[in-house]
């Protein structure tokens, strides 16, 4: 039965279904409910969990690290400056191959300062070798937190699930939790086999020298590339449980017999879909909710985006100084197309902008109008209140 | 679909109006969604919740801009810029207020109640939100009141939820019982 729960209590829910051993969090808007939840969760004595209470983000990343080499299902959770904060650690966990799980609830980054949501933060940490996995809705980010921890596990790689923070985290809706027996039925308990034991003592995270880090990075990279399998079986195979699918690596909806596609990550999607099903006078578009950014699911992408003439990809994130960031990657993908579509790059909703229902028309307008643009833009940026020279 | 934004203050429970009122209709097994406009929150500033109400499942989560109904916690904020932006033509107007009174020599009818004076009788809380969402759901019929209170019981217990229900009734006494049942009815048709 569908509950009516803030998103960032469903998920604190949901993590304590996972039965995490050692959760490590420091606060951060808009992360707090959820950690908070958690928290209360194990004061309550309803999580058998050690909570700690660390003085930074830097340190909860530590922590989370530390418990899982020693053995524990350990999580974290945090977003925007405490993203960057723990930017060191998150590499670290990455590269040693570390399983562990953390909930980014996407926000913008400083300066100047801003708590709303884009995704500037998860994208500021693209290349610390994690998965990544975009959440459309809190259904999918609770269903993506369960089967995080098991493409962890399994892959013996992190997992950072993101959240678009307000947006999904403050939203109140009616959600499905899964029952324990559900969650524990699809991950049985679990042992780091490269962790630490007293009993077979080894050093991890110790100098590699150049005689062997090219291969460490290499096979970091196969490993990310092999997840792909990992993320769309667990998909699969939680629907089996749960009757809900998330799409696994992408998923493909809206018109799919539309020339025109449209890529995004996040929450985003739904306000698209009611714009383009309001309107019948406006184009057609096939949507293309790219789940897994890391890894890049390159060869799906390109079968999704079969047919298309155009493709549009909307982030949440700029890379200033070049343009987007998710763009040039799936224009990169789609060069092996025999005829891939043209590609346009859009960033909207920088700092919590609004994405409103115009989103739609704006974006196919500026594609396919008259007034067709070319290049890099944020579409939804207001020149008139800049100084001639910045517009 | 039904949508609805409540204004008020930092402090006056916003959120937890927006969210209780949403609650209600999930229990009554409809869909519903609620959400702040976050600003940076304090005590005393403007800030705004929405609201939505369908039969179907709610995609869109862009902010409400063309409400059906406006719940306004605080009369002074009627002067605000941007508290009656976008009210749809037939759209009504919820207001704490010092008495009970119906102004509809405007477009859009203005109903004040007093549901600080009723909270500070009933819980002792300068906090209008419970009594405003008892007299909403007594002028639109949405749901019965009785899904009010047993949302007030998923988050008080004891005395202070006896006093809520207490408040309920008091503020549910106060409007007329079906006054916005037609513009309830003919938006989420």
């Amino acid at each position: 039965m569908a509950l009516a729960l803030e998103g960032s209590q469903a998920l604190a829910r949901t993590i304590a279904l996972c039965r995490p051993q050692v959760v490590a969090a420091y606060p951060i808007t808009p992360q707090t409910h959820i950690v908070e939840g958690i928290a209360k969760l194990v004061a309550d004595g309803k999580l058998d969990c050690e909570m700690v209470s660390v003085e930074s983000e830097h340190s909860a990343a530590s922590v989370a690290l530390g418990a899982a080499v020693a053995g524990s299902r350990a999580y974290t959770a945090s977003a925007s400056q405490g993203i960057l904060l723990m930017a060191e650690v998150l590499f670290d966990i990455a590269g040693l191959r570390v399983p562990l799980v953390m909930t980014c609830a996407n926000r913008a980054l400083s300066g100047p300062l801003n708590i709303w949501n884009d995704q500037q933060d998860s994208m500021a940490v693209r290349d610390a070798g994690w998965i990544q996995l975009y959440c459309a809705t809190n259904q999918e980010a609770i269903d993506t937190t369960v089967q995080a921890f098991r493409i962890a596990e399994r892959c013996e790689l992190p997992v950072m699930v993101c959240v678009d923070g307000f947006t999904l985290t403050h939203t109140l809706e009616p959600l499905d939790l899964p029952s324990a027996e559900q969650v524990d039925g699809f991950l049985p308990a679990y042992r780091f086999h490269h962790g630490l034991d007293p009993a077979d003592p080894r050093s991890l995270g110790t100098l590699v020298a150049p005689e062997h880090f090219s291969e460490v990075r290499h096979a970091h990279h196969q490993a990310l590339m092999r997840a792909q399998t990992e993320i769309e079986q667990a998909d699969h195979e939680w629907a089996a449980v749960v009757g809900r699918h998330c799409g696994g690596l992408l998923e493909v909806r809206g018109d799919a017999g539309a020339r025109l596609g449209i890529l995004t990550l996040g929450s985003v999607l739904g306000t698209l879909e009611d714009a383009m099903d309001n309107d019948p006078s406006l184009p057609r578009a096939r949507f293309i909710k790219l789940r897994s950014y890391r890894p890049f699911p390159a060869q799906a992408l390109r079968k999704a985006c079969e047919g298309l003439d155009t493709l549009i990809v909307l982030e949440r994130a700029l890379s200033p100084g070049a343009g987007g960031i998710v763009g040039p990657e799936v224009q990169t993908a789609l060069i092996e197309m025999e005829a891939p579509p043209r590609v346009h790059n859009f960033a909207a909703g920088l700092g919590g902008r609004d994405l409103t229902l115009d989103l739609y028309k704006s974006l196919v307008d500026a594609v396919l109008g008259e007034k067709r643009r070319h290049g890099f833009a944020i579409i939804d940026v207001d020149t008139t209140l800049l100084p001639e020279a910045d517009r | 679909m039904l949508e609805i934004r409540i204004h008020g203050r930092g402090g006056q429970g916003n959120v937890v109006a927006a969210y209780l009122l949403a609650s209600a209709a999930i229990d009554g097994g409809r869909y519903a969604q609620a959400f702040p406009a976050f600003g940076a929150e304090r005590r005393g500033a403007p800030v705004a919740a929405f609201v939505r109400i369908d039969e179907q499942p709610i995609r869109r989560r862009c902010q409400v801009r063309e409400p059906s109904f406006l719940i306004v916690q605080d009369p002074a904020l009627l002067e605000v810029p941007g508290t009656l932006a976008g009210l749809q033509a037939h759209g009504t107007i919820l207001v704490d207020g010092a008495e009970a009174k119906i102004d509809d020599s405007g477009d859009n009818e203005i109903i004040t109640m007093p549901a600080t004076r009723l909270a500070m009788e009933h819980i002792g809380r300068p906090v209008p939100n419970t009594a405003l969402l008892a007299a909403f759901i007594t002028l639109t019929e949405l749901m019965p009141l009785s899904a009010l209170l047993d949302a007030l019981a998923e988050r008080f217990k004891g005395p202070v939820l006896e006093n809520n229900q207490k408040l309920v009734e008091a503020a549910a006494a106060t409007v007329e019982a079906g006054r916005w049942r037609e513009v309830a009815n003919g938006v989420s048709a």
